[in-house]
């Protein structure tokens, strides 16, 4: 009854997620890819860093790692999959969410905190919040732009895939709060199913009381019931 | 078998922003270019041997297929050269 964490050869985040979950009390660990998922398997997380060195492109050689095959089957059978940065890249790499991140429209690494609107507040993820919240989460992104033709965005929107969007501090969706240039400012997608969602910032940055705003928690709280917790 | 070369470029549909692209276009100008516009685009050349052209071809697209471009930003063209 664990939630794995996987690491890539590049990951920087594993750690991060993993003593955010502590924090939360739940149960979890680091899994290398190489070693595929455990048996018991009843969440994954795929943290943030820089796996393959970005190679290609973010996320595309870990999106095409065996490890990601036994991903795709355990969120086509529920188990909740959550994609942070890197690992949101890699999930719309795999094929798990839609769309893609790539090059920032500054073409520059960012790393600030920014705010985001909760889009829905009836998904594991997002239980915790209310719909409309604004909660502050840092990015630290050179590739978050989200980019999808148009068309496709309309129906991902229509059917209420869009679970984060960048806002200012009144929830207002500005050029300005957009940090990346992403369409309509999507920060974060749900997949097919509601259990796999992926966002480029970082919830597990935001959970330790320690080091500031603890906003991202929630979105972590995704996982309770997961770990058998 | 022949060998062949395959080259396989990868650029951004139409219409995406290439922020790479532009900052580039902008440090030609600071160099003093005239220029009116600028796309980057990724280029493999894969060298393989094959039972012929169109199986050359075949395979290196199922290669952009698969891995060299993401579809979801990505256009590809592939040719094929005897190497």
């Amino acid at each position: 009854m664990t939630v794995a964490i996987i690491r890539f050869g590049g990951s920087n985040c594993d750690r991060d997620a993993e003593r955010a979950l502590e924090h939360l009390e739940v149960d979890a660990e680091i899994v290398w890819h190489e070693d595929g998922l455990p048996e018991d398997t009843t969440g994954v997380v795929l943290p943030g860093g820089f796996s393959y060195g970005d190679y290609l492109r973010a996320g595309a050689m870990a999106a095409r790692s065996p490890i990601l095959e036994e991903v795709r089957e355990a969120a086509a059978d529920g188990v909740p999959v959550l994609g942070v940065c890197n690992g949101a890249q890699i999930g719309c790499e795999s094929g798990l969410t839609e769309g893609a991140f790539t090059t920032n429209e500054s073409a520059r690494f960012q790393c600030e905190h920014v705010y985001l609107r909760v889009e829905r507040d009836d998904t594991r993820w997002t239980a915790a919040y209310e719909e409309g919240e604004v909660i502050e989460v840092p990015i630290a992104h050179g590739e978050g732009r989200y980019e999808v033709d148009d068309d496709r965005l309309e129906e991902l929107e229509a059917d209420d895939r869009i679970l984060f969007r960048y806002c200012d501090a009144d929830g207002k969706l500005t050029e300005e709060a957009n940090p990346n240039g992403s369409k309509n400012n999507v920060a974060g997608v749900l997949g097919e199913r509601e259990t796999v969602a992926v966002l480029m910032p970082h919830p597990e940055r935001a959970t330790l009381p320690d080091i500031g705003p603890t906003d991202g928690q929630g979105i972590l709280r995704g996982f309770d019931g997961a770990s058998g917790a | 078998m022949t060998a062949y070369t395959a080259t396989v470029t990868v650029r951004l549909k139409h219409g995406v922003l290439d922020p790479e692209a532009e900052t580039t276009k902008q440090a030609l100008e600071r160099l003093g270019f005239a220029l009116e516009g600028l796309r980057s685009a990724d280029r493999f050349e894969i060298d393989l041997e094959a039972e012929s052209a169109d199986a050359a071809r075949d395979r290196a697209d199922e290669m952009a297929e698969r891995l060299l471009a993401n579809p979801t930003i990505h256009d590809y063209d592939v040719e094929v050269d005897e190497r």
